[in-house]
């Protein structure tokens, strides 16, 4: 037995040629979709993932997690978000904490090596990047408790509902944690969207290795509905999520939304796709770009949300700007003080704790060749 | 009052959750069961489900959880229902309970108390008698405390759940139907302060958990024989107060260290090592070490002579006093 099991076509509005085919599932009014800013956004986080990959190029980064090709996933997710709303992302998620207004040079610090977060996560209710892959479902059903506790899910009032929205990857689907995530989720009906960005490949590892099924298709065996988008589609994803959302906030429960997208770029910048796969599949996946294909709906001539030259120059400008900004930002990121890891370690620093750091600060503040 | 340790557990969570409505407690059959040691007996009756909850069968889960509410602003109480058990969780406890607030440049605190009964002793199956606090003792960012009977586990515990460092709360399970004196009025000791039991002038004999009542009966018997031992019940496992023990080792030159678990890297390894650096010219004799042996827990028709017993505690002061 090798029959692959049937699997729907994702859902998707807006195809590779920038057709857009009407579909009354997409929101309408104040709720629907600003096309030019979805738009900017995508071209926006796009730059800042390759100013980050030139960055480390040039020795300033480590390391870098490129999500080039998954911008309409992340910013069709992003921009379906409330501000009350709580992300907890993976460590790709840079269109997504864009979007939520986080500045992308915080971004930087964790791989330059200045901090292991960057940023407040109270500030902008996005969590800081999780490196372990799917430990971060976990903390999103656990805040999702901490709403129904305080009472802001179900009242109606769109002031104060709220709900969480958990990125993962394909990946991610195979941890034990993020199982746990989908039970307790679903046996508690919690206000919390799992949605899963499948690229495809875990490093080296294709979707087959993880799953025999579609992931969405995993969420009705758990007790809540999946739903399967075309992730390179920033309208269905943003239709997608702004549903399950306002289902989550209203009291409906947990949604697995799998965006069928692509990961463009190597892993990160350490990775070498080409030992698993080939080229012409990257090649194939680059004609479904998400970003070329909302250019092509917005200038052509029947849009009503048409962009000109004028808009694509301001945009280009923009992006130069904040190529500009993120080179300054990124070097100028203060290296933290030999003291700090004592600090924040515990919020009352033990007498060991304190005698090490005192050790270590003669150390480190020592003239060369003095051992005392 | 004469009250067991399971049931100053209880009055101690009772009053957590008494004064501060953010307290909630998670874990397997910790609701219309009581928990299998009943420590949370009648906590969901009074307090309803949003606040006792009974979690699925999943230790991740209950920790992952945790940290999830706490990132919210509540003060989760996990309990964990057996020693053997927590492992599932450990990823959660180590790579994301006990580094948050270092990751968060100290900006966001995890206020979470992990409940493990701990220890064997009671004739029971295998993952059901285990001492695993050197795994978290060794995990910066964690607190490890282990109170040793009713009145310390009523204040300890209370002070864990007010805390907003995490921490892992050891109760050696061995002890909680045992006896002791609670008043829940009078003033805690601090949770970082190890306590003098008994005041002694020949050895210090350094214990916690279940085997602190040993190391009392221990240091009776060597009274008979005229022998002054000063016992220490250490209370608090990271950070450990090695300062009390320097203190008391400086003016009886012995130390002997007890716990249940086994030798290797354990925290009888780390508390030597601390007080030679310290008490170097005082000590008369090798710090000696009385612990589980570096094999898998036994079957339980064993574990009567493999844990530290009352003879093995005596054997090795005999050896430390007759250097």
């Amino acid at each position: 037995m090798t029959t692959q099991p049937p699997s729907t076509d994702p859902w998707r509005v807006l195809d590779s040629a920038g057709r857009l085919r009407p579909d009354r599932r997409l929101p309408t009014g104040a709720d629907a979709l600003d096309l030019r800013a979805a738009y900017r956004d995508m071209v926006l986080a796009r730059r800042v993932d390759i100013e980050a990959i030139a960055l480390q190029r040039q020795g300033e980064l480590g390391l870098w997690p490129s999500m080039l090709g998954q911008e309409g996933a992340q910013v069709g997710a992003g921009r379906a978000l409330k501000p009350r709303d709580v992300v907890f992302p993976t460590y790709r998620e840079h269109a997504v904490a864009w979007c939520f207004g986080v500045d992308p040079v915080q971004l930087l610090g964790l791989f330059r090596g200045t901090t292991m977060g960057g940023w407040n996560p109270r500030e902008r209710n996005f969590n800081l990047y999780t490196l372990v892959i799917g430990a971060q479902t976990l903390h999103g059903v656990g805040y999702a408790m901490g709403i129904v506790r305080d009472g802001d899910v179900g009242t109606g009032d769109p002031e104060r509902d709220r709900a969480v929205l958990v990125f993962l990857g394909d990946g991610a689907l195979s941890e034990g944690e993020t199982n746990e995530a989908f039970v307790w989720a679903a046996t508690q009906q919690l206000p919390v969207v799992f949605f899963c960005q499948n690229n495809q490949w875990a490093i080296s590892a294709p979707f087959s290795v993880q799953s025999r099924v579609p992931a969405a298709e995993r969420a009705r065996g758990f007790g809540f509905p999946g739903v399967r988008v075309d992730g390179n589609d920033v309208i269905a994803c943003h239709a997608a999520a702004h549903q399950a959302l306002a289902n989550a906030r209203a009291g409906g429960g947990p949604t697995l939304i799998e965006a069928v997208t692509y990961r463009r770029n190597p892993h990160t910048t350490s990775d070498d796709d080409l030992r698993y796969r080939a080229g012409s599949e990257n090649d194939e996946w680059a004609t479904r770009d998400p970003i070329d294909r909302l250019r092509t709906l917005l200038t052509g001539s029947e849009t009503p949300e048409r962009i000109d030259e004028v808009f694509l120059a301001d945009l280009a400008r923009e992006e130069e700007d904040l190529a500009e900004r993120l080179r300054v930002g990124c070097r100028a990121l203060p290296v933290p003080d030999p003291g700090d890891p004592f600090r924040h370690t515990l919020e009352r620093m033990p007498r060991e704790l304190t005698r090490q750091r005192d050790e270590h600060l003669a150390f480190v503040t020592a003239p060369e060749g003095d051992p005392s | 009052m004469s009250t067991a340790m399971a049931h100053a557990l209880n009055a101690s969570l009772r009053g957590a959750m008494e004064a501060d409505d953010k307290v909630l407690l998670i874990g397997e059959d910790i609701g219309q069961l009581g928990g299998v040691f009943r420590v949370t007996d009648g906590l969901q009756k009074a307090f309803g489900e949003d606040r006792v909850v009974t979690s699925p069968l999943g230790e991740a889960g209950i920790v992952g959880s945790a940290i999830g509410l706490a990132l919210a602003g509540y003060r989760p109480v996990c309990e964990i229902q057996f020693d053997g058990f927590v492992f599932p969780a450990m990823n959660q406890i180590v790579t994301q309970l006990a580094k948050y607030r270092h990751r968060s440049e100290g900006q966001v605190s995890l206020p979470v108390v992990i409940r493990i009964p701990v220890g064997g002793g009671i004739g029971a199956i295998e993952h059901h008698s285990e001492s695993p606090e050197a795994y978290f003792a060794h995990t910066p960012g964690l607190r490890v405390l282990c109170p040793s009977g009713s009145q310390d586990a009523y204040d300890l515990l209370g002070q864990a759940i007010r805390c907003n460092d995490p921490v892992v709360f050891l109760e050696p399970k061995r002890s909680y139907w045992t006896k002791g004196e609670l008043d829940s009025a009078a003033p805690s000791v601090d949770m970082e302060q190890a306590r003098v039991l008994r005041p002694g002038t020949d050895l210090t004999l350094v214990a916690y958990g279940a085997l602190v009542p040993l190391a009392v009966r221990a240091a009776g018997v060597l009274a008979e024989e005229g022998r002054e031992v000063e016992v220490i019940d250490l209370r608090s496992l990271s950070p450990i107060d090695d300062a009390s023990v320097v203190e008391s080792v400086r003016r009886t030159g012995r130390l002997v260290i007890a716990h249940e678990a086994s030798q290797t890297g354990g925290i009888g390894a780390e508390l030597a090592a601390r007080v030679q650096i310290q008490a170097f010219y005082e000590l008369e004799v090798p710090i000696l070490r009385v612990t589980g042996y570096d094999t898998p827990y036994p079957a339980s028709r064993l574990e009567e002579d493999w844990l530290p017993n009352l003879d093995r505690i005596l054997n090795a002061c005999d050896t430390s006093l007759s250097h």
